[in-house]
C-alpha cells in the first residue's frame, strides 16, 4: 500500500499536503480507496468554507457506501477538485495527485502536530 | 443482451388493441399546450408483448427457480396458499370506506393478526398500519417522542444506535429530529457494556437495537442493555427484521423492548420487491399504546370496530395499511401455528449453523461463535491470498446458479458475505451450495481470473456497478 512519507495522515485515512504557498491540499489514502472499492460521488464544500480539524467536510460514495470526510486541518477552503463532479474515479486511480479534494489555507498551522506521520499510519492500516 | 428492448421490436403501424367504437359523445380534444405528437410508444402485437415478458420472466433468478441465500433479509419462500386466501372475493371486493358493520371479517383478520403479532413479540399494543419495516421505525420512535413529551422529558435529543445497525435506524433517529450517536461492539460482537454506560444520560431518548443483530449474533447481554437503558430513563426499540431467528423462542417485550416493528414481508413471507406492498406493524408495551397510529382494530360486544388511540401519533398510511399482506401474514400464521412457527426458527438456525461449520475452514469468520438465522463470513483470506474480492466470489456463484447472498453489509465486517439459507432449504440444497463455495474458494487459488471475469453462464456478463452509478443511463433512445 502507497503511503507517501512526506503527507500528513489522520486515523479515518485523509491525508494532508503542506505545499510551499502555506495552503494545504487534502485527499483520502490509497487504503481508503481500497477499502471503499469503486468512488462514484464525492460532495465537497464551496470555496470559502470554514472546516475545522477531525471534524466532517463532506461526503464520499462507492458502489459499497457512503462515508463521511473528516478535514485534516482547520482552515478556509480556497480551492476545490471540480474535476470529482464529472470524474469520480480518479479518487481511485490517483489518490495522492489528480484525485485530491480540497485546498485549504488553515488557521492554525501548529494543528500539523496533531497529524500521523506516515510510519503511524502505516502502522494503524497495517 | 439476446433479448431486445420492446422499442427495438416497433413497427410502424403495428398494433396490440383494437379499441371499441366510441359509445360516448365526444369529449373536446385536450387544449393544444397539453398536447404532444411525439410520445415514442413502441408499436407492437399483443403476442409480441406476451413472448417479449415471458422471455423477460424466464432470465430471472427468483426463489421459486434457485437457492436464494439472501434469506428472509430480502425474500424468504412464500408458500403459494397465502394467495388463494388474499383473492377470497370478500377480501378482494371491498373498499377501505366502507362502514365498519360491512367489514366485519377483514376487521377480524386484522384484529386476530394484531393480537397473534403482540403474542409472538410479547408487546400487546399493535398497529398494522406502517407500510414498511423503515416506515414501522419512524412510527415507533415517534411514539417514544410523543412519550417524553408528555412526561415534560424534551431534553432527550439523543438516539443510541450500534454500529452494526441497519442504516434506516440512524436514518429513522435523524429524521425524527434526533442526534444519532454509535455504540461500538466488543470483541464478541455484542453491545459493549462500558460504552454504552459511557453514553446513557438524562439527555438519551432511546436507543435502537437488532437482536439477533445484523451479524447474526444474539447477544447474550440483552436483559442488562434493557436495565442500563431504563434505569437512565430512556427507552428500547427493536428493530425486528431479524425476528425470523426467535420466533416462539424469545418475546421481544420479555427482554425489555418497548416496542419493535415487524417486518411481514421478512418473517412471516408476504411478497415484497417486485412482488408486492411491504408491511411493517408496530409492537408497544402498554405505556406507549395510547401514542399508536390511528386507527386500531378493537372488538367490543361481539363487533369489530375503529378505535382511536387517545394520544396517536396520527396516521402514519392511508386507510388501514396494506391489507392483502395482513391476509398472508395471519394465513401463514395460522397455517403454521404455534409449534410451527417455533420451528421455523429452529430450522433457520439450524441451516445458517450447517453452512457456518462446514465453511469455516475456507473462509474467515470474524464472531467464531453460534451463530442465529445467517452467518456472517470475510472474504479477507481470498482477498489478501489471490486478491480476489467478495464481489468476484458472488458473481461466480452465479455460474454455479446461485443467487449472491448479501455482501458488504454488515460494514464493520471486511468484505462482509452474510450468508441467510432460511428454514425451506433441504440438507441437499445446502450441500450444493456448500459444494459450489467450496469449488469457488478452490479456483481462487487456482484460477483467479475466473472468478474477476464472472458471471461467464449468463445473459448478460459483470455489469460495471461503478459506471451504472457515475453516469446511469435510464432510458431507452433510438
Amino acid at each position: 500500500m502507497n503511503i507517501p512519507e512526506e503527507l500528513g495522515y489522520t486515523k479515518e485515512h485523509e491525508w494532508v499536503r503542506f505545499n510551499d504557498d502555506g495552503t494545504v491540499t487534502m485527499g483520502i489514502t490509497e487504503f481508503a480507496t481500497d477499502q471503499l472499492g469503486d468512488v462514484v460521488y464525492v460532495d465537497l464544500p464551496p470555496v470559502g468554507t470554514t472546516v475545522r480539524q477531525f471534524e466532517k467536510f463532506g461526503e464520499i460514495e462507492s458502489v459499497k457506501a457512503v462515508s463521511e470526510l473528516f478535514s485534516g486541518i482547520s482552515g478556509e477552503v480556497v480551492e476545490v477538485n471540480e474535476k470529482l463532479g464529472d470524474q469520480p474515479e480518479l479518487v481511485n486511480s490517483d489518490p495522492y495527485g489528480e484525485g485530491w479534494m480540497l485546498r485549504v489555507r488553515p488557521s492554525n498551522p501548529a494543528e500539523r502536530d496533531n497529524l500521523l506521520s506516515a510510519a503511524d499510519y502505516g502502522a494503524l492500516t497495517a | 443482451m439476446s433479448e431486445p428492448v420492446i422499442f427495438e421490436r416497433s413497427q410502424p403501424g403495428r398494433r396490440g388493441v383494437a379499441l371499441p367504437p366510441l359509445d360516448v359523445p365526444e369529449a373536446p380534444p385536450l387544449p393544444a399546450e397539453f398536447r404532444r405528437d411525439d410520445l415514442p410508444l413502441p408499436e407492437v402485437s399483443e403476442l409480441d408483448v406476451v413472448r417479449h415478458y415471458v422471455r423477460l420472466s424466464q432470465l430471472n433468478f427468483a426463489i421459486d427457480s434457485v437457492f436464494y441465500p439472501l434469506g428472509s433479509c430480502t425474500m424468504k419462500y412464500n408458500p403459494k396458499v397465502h394467495e388463494d386466501a388474499a383473492r377470497l372475493r370478500g377480501f378482494q371486493q371491498i373498499h377501505p370506506l366502507q362502514p365498519a358493520e360491512t367489514v366485519q371479517g377483514a376487521l377480524e383478520l386484522m384484529f386476530r393478526l394484531q393480537e397473534a403479532l403482540g403474542e409472538i413479540s410479547g408487546l400487546p399494543a399493535v398497529s398494522l398500519q406502517p407500510a414498511a419495516g423503515a416506515q414501522g421505525e419512524l412510527t415507533g420512535i415517534l411514539m417514544i417522542r410523543a412519550l417524553h413529551r408528555d412526561r415534560g422529558e424534551t431534553g432527550r435529543r439523543v438516539v443510541l444506535v450500534p454500529e452494526s445497525a441497519h442504516g434506516t435506524n440512524p436514518a429513522t433517529a435523524a429524521m425524527a429530529g434526533f442526534t444519532v450517536k454509535p455504540v461500538r461492539a466488543d470483541r464478541a460482537g455484542n453491545v459493549d457494556l462500558d460504552h454504552l454506560r459511557s453514553l446513557l444520560g438524562p439527555d438519551v431518548a432511546a436507543m435502537m437495537l437488532t437482536q439477533p443483530s445484523t451479524l447474526g449474533l444474539f447477544d447474550p447481554n440483552i436483559e442488562e442493555i434493557a436495565a442500563q437503558v431504563h434505569a437512565s430513563g430512556a427507552l428500547l426499540y427493536g428493530d425486528g427484521a431479524n425476528l425470523n431467528a426467535i420466533l416462539g423462542k424469545v418475546k421481544p417485550g420479555e427482554s425489555g423492548f418497548d416496542v419493535i416493528h415487524i417486518n411481514l414481508h421478512k418473517t412471516f413471507t408476504t411478497p415484497h420487491g417486485g412482488g408486492g406492498p411491504g408491511a411493517g406493524p408496530v409492537c408497544a408495551s402498554p405505556a406507549l399504546a395510547p401514542y399508536l397510529p390511528d386507527p386500531v382494530v378493537g372488538e367490543r360486544d361481539g363487533q369489530y370496530v375503529y378505535l382511536h388511540p387517545p394520544k396517536s401519533i396520527g396516521k402514519v398510511r392511508a386507510f388501514h395499511g396494506h391489507f392483502g399482506m395482513f391476509v398472508r401474514a395471519y394465513t401463514y400464521i395460522r397455517s403454521l401455528g404455534a409449534d410451527g412457527l417455533r420451528e421455523v426458527s429452529e430450522h433457520a438456525v439450524l441451516n445458517a449453523n450447517y453452512v457456518r461449520s462446514r465453511l469455516q475452514d475456507l473462509y474467515e469468520l470474524p464472531y467464531d461463535r453460534i451463530c442465529m438465522h445467517e452467518v456472517v463470513f470475510s472474504g479477507s483470506r481470498q482477498k489478501q491470498q489471490h486478491g480476489i474480492r467478495t464481489l468476484d466470489i458472488a458473481k461466480r456463484l452465479i455460474d454455479y446458479g446461485y443467487h449472491p447472498p448479501t455482501i458488504y453489509f454488515p460494514l464493520v465486517v471486511d468484505e462482509a458475505l452474510m450468508i441467510e439459507p432460511t428454514e425451506t432449504e433441504s440438507k441437499e440444497t445446502l450441500d450444493g451450495f456448500i459444494e459450489a463455495m467450496r469449488a469457488i474458494a478452490a479456483e481462487a487459488a487456482t484460477d483467479p481470473e475466473l472468478l474477476k471475469a464472472a458471471p461467464t453462464t449468463t445473459p448478460v456478463g459483470r455489469l460495471d456497478e461503478a459506471q451504472a452509478a457515475r453516469r446511469p443511463d435510464l432510458r431507452w433512445q433510438p
